[in-house]
């Protein structure tokens, strides 16, 4: 029923402007300047503003002064890891939208969220003195969330259906122990708020090289999977026909979704939005080959994090909101216009 | 070596119903079997099993004389393609984008096409009357279009046998000739082994060299259309009672149905 409604969505699409290829090479180059721009703008913006030819300076030679760290200390790091985990985040939705068939799978259904939800929450509200261990607690909670579901949802092979249900399943029973958590120790869950909504605040140089290999990986998949992600679209049966090995290559790039994402929430906490909207609005413009959507999600996750963190931290300031809420207040309406044009 | 696909003592069974129940086929080169059957008789099963898409619990394929459980998935890729009932998915894609996957397997995932990909790919175009339509999108096809596609991408991966699961459903009855035909022609041409479910049993009496009965997962009768198709048959398998007329031209059985037995 999800795959037919996946069907019916992109059959539905009209021909037009986006079934050139011509135009999906532009719209890349589009979104690789949005990516140029945000990352310019991020740099800029702030309380002390930092022209380019500045910027531009001081990454490239520590001259010592105050513009050298504040672009190389604060705003270049954390610029970096809002990139990072735009680009993992989005690749995970897209990598898992073709694997489910299912125009509504992301991160979440993979209980990645709501397993890394529950062990950062177990972290920062029975164990705060132990903070610096979240990424980490969250990194297993998740791996640890998706491999339960994975299990649960085996039975002499895996059916896209079986997984979406038992992750819908899984991600109650956490999220009931996180509700749980935050009722019986509302005193301390002010502390929480921003890891639950996701948030770059103080981001810095480790977080980069605590999410970067992951990036590596990513990119390196989706330049050398993207046809058998095309392939196993077709359904199993053509893809098995074809000669994928569809049991193999499911559960390889469900793992690669998984850990994406893992890697991702450890680092900026529950970013709900960008691995579902961002691939889905790529696909709109772009279309359902992998191969072109894989960059494209890539570039467009990054740029529209950067951007929204860069408005979370400045628009506001000196209080920074979390960019999750940022990115629904600005991106739902964005993504609605796509949906309906 | 004449036997190119071998089917022994096969079982599948869902939970505890057994679908298939000791079933052996052999199917010779260059020949066109239809299996026909009653709904629920096990012919959809019997070809998912072949194709590896259900589960066989007991029993063994051979595909030239090499079981296809051992081999690799592209391995069997090369000598055996099968059309399914239901594709997805890729509705944007273009028809050549499409039948390249049919080359797929006959490269390594560090490869790209090569100049011999892209001429198999034409021909597949070409000997599907898909030529000229390179370009257009699956989204643009008419029905009849599409599965001439996926059957481009089945032969793209130059198989010496091709599996079809009931190719004329959801199809009129112009484009169903037209598909038969197609598939005729890749058998009598280009040497193509064929085995399809075919629900129509005129159908299967005229394109088929040798038809397969199957009635609750079992082999029923198999042999040339003219000496399997009988009233008896007829009543004891399909539960009609029928007239059988000889075709004036071919002299294959034409089957009328009068009636459900009693």
């Amino acid at each position: 029923m999800h795959t037919e409604a996946y069907i019916r969505h992109f059959t539905t699409q009209k021909p037009g402007l986006k079934n050139r290829s011509g135009w999906k090479y532009f719209t890349l180059f589009i979104f690789a300047m949005l990516v140029v721009l945000a990352f310019l703008l991020g740099n800029y913006l702030g309380t002390v503003k930092i022209g380019i030819p500045d910027i531009i300076r001081v990454i490239f030679n520590d001259d010592g002064s105050p513009e050298r760290s504040i672009i190389w200390d604060i705003r270049l790091p954390r610029l970096i890891v809002a990139a990072l985990v735009g680009i993992n985040l989005a690749l995970s939705g897209a990598i898992l939208q073709g694997v489910m068939s299912n125009p509504l799978a992301d991160p979440t259904i993979i209980g990645v969220s709501a397993g890394a939800g529950l062990a950062g929450i177990i972290i920062l509200i029975l164990f705060p003195q132990h903070q610096l261990m979240v990424p980490m607690a969250a990194f297993v909670g998740a791996m640890g969330a998706a491999v339960l579901i994975y299990i649960l949802a085996w039975k002499g092979g895996i059916q896209p259906l079986r997984i979406i249900l038992a992750g819908v399943a899984v991600a109650a029973f956490l999220g009931a122990g996180i509700s749980a958590l935050m009722v019986l120790f509302s005193d301390r869950v002010h502390g929480a708020i921003l890891f639950m909504n996701g948030s770059l605040s103080a981001r810095s140089w480790p977080d980069v090289f605590t999410i970067l290999p992951y990036s590596v990986l990513g990119a390196v998949i989706a330049v050398f999977m993207a046809e058998r992600l095309n392939i196993l679209v077709l359904g199993d049966d053509t893809a098995r026909s074809l000669g994928l090995n569809v049991e193999a290559t499911r559960m390889g790039l469900t793992a690669v979704a998984a850990l994406l994402a893992a890697s991702a929430v450890s680092v900026v906490g529950l970013l709900g939005f960008v691995g579902l909207i961002i691939p889905h609005a790529t696909r709109l413009l772009l279309g359902t080959n992998h191969r072109v959507l894989f960059p494209g999600a890539m570039l467009l996750g990054a740029a529209v994090v950067m951007l929204s963190d860069t408005f979370a931290r400045t628009a506001f300031s000196p209080t920074e909101i979390p960019v999750g809420i940022v990115m629904a207040i600005l991106g739902v309406p964005f993504f609605l216009y796509l949906l309906r044009r | 070596m004449n036997t190119v696909l071998n089917v022994e003592h096969l079982k599948v069974r869902f939970n505890s119903r057994e679908v298939i129940a000791d079933f052996c086929l052999e199917i010779q080169r260059g020949r066109i079997y239809a299996i026909v059957g009653p709904n629920g008789s096990g012919k959809t099963t019997l070809l998912r099993a072949i194709s590896r898409n259900v589960r066989a619990s007991a029993g063994c394929i051979y595909l030239n004389g090499k079981s296809i459980f051992r081999m690799s998935s592209k391995n069997v890729a090369r000598q055996m393609a099968v059309l399914s009932q239901l594709h997805n998915g890729m509705t944007d894609a273009t028809v050549r984008e499409l039948v390249a996957y049919g080359r797929f397997a006959h490269r390594e995932w560090w490869q790209s096409k090569t100049a011999e990909d892209e001429e198999i790919i034409s021909w597949s175009l070409a000997r599907t009357n898909l030529s000229g339509y390179d370009d257009r999108r699956l989204n643009t096809l008419s029905g009849g279009e599409r599965q001439r596609v996926w059957i481009a991408m089945a032969i793209a991966q130059k198989p010496q046998i091709l599996l079809l699961d009931e190719p004329t459903t959801f199809l009129d009855i112009a484009h169903q000739i037209e598909t038969l035909e197609l598939i005729a022609g890749l058998n009598r041409e280009e040497g193509i082994t064929i085995l399809m479910v075919l629900h129509d049993i005129n159908h299967a009496a005229h394109y088929a060299d040798e038809l397969i009965v199957m009635k609750n997962g079992r082999l029923f009768s198999r042999g040339l259309p003219g000496a399997v198709i009988t009233p008896d048959m007829m009543r004891e398998v399909f539960g009609v009672e029928a007239d059988i007329f000889p075709d004036p031209e071919t002299g294959k059985p034409i089957v009328r149905p009068r009636k459900v037995a009693k």
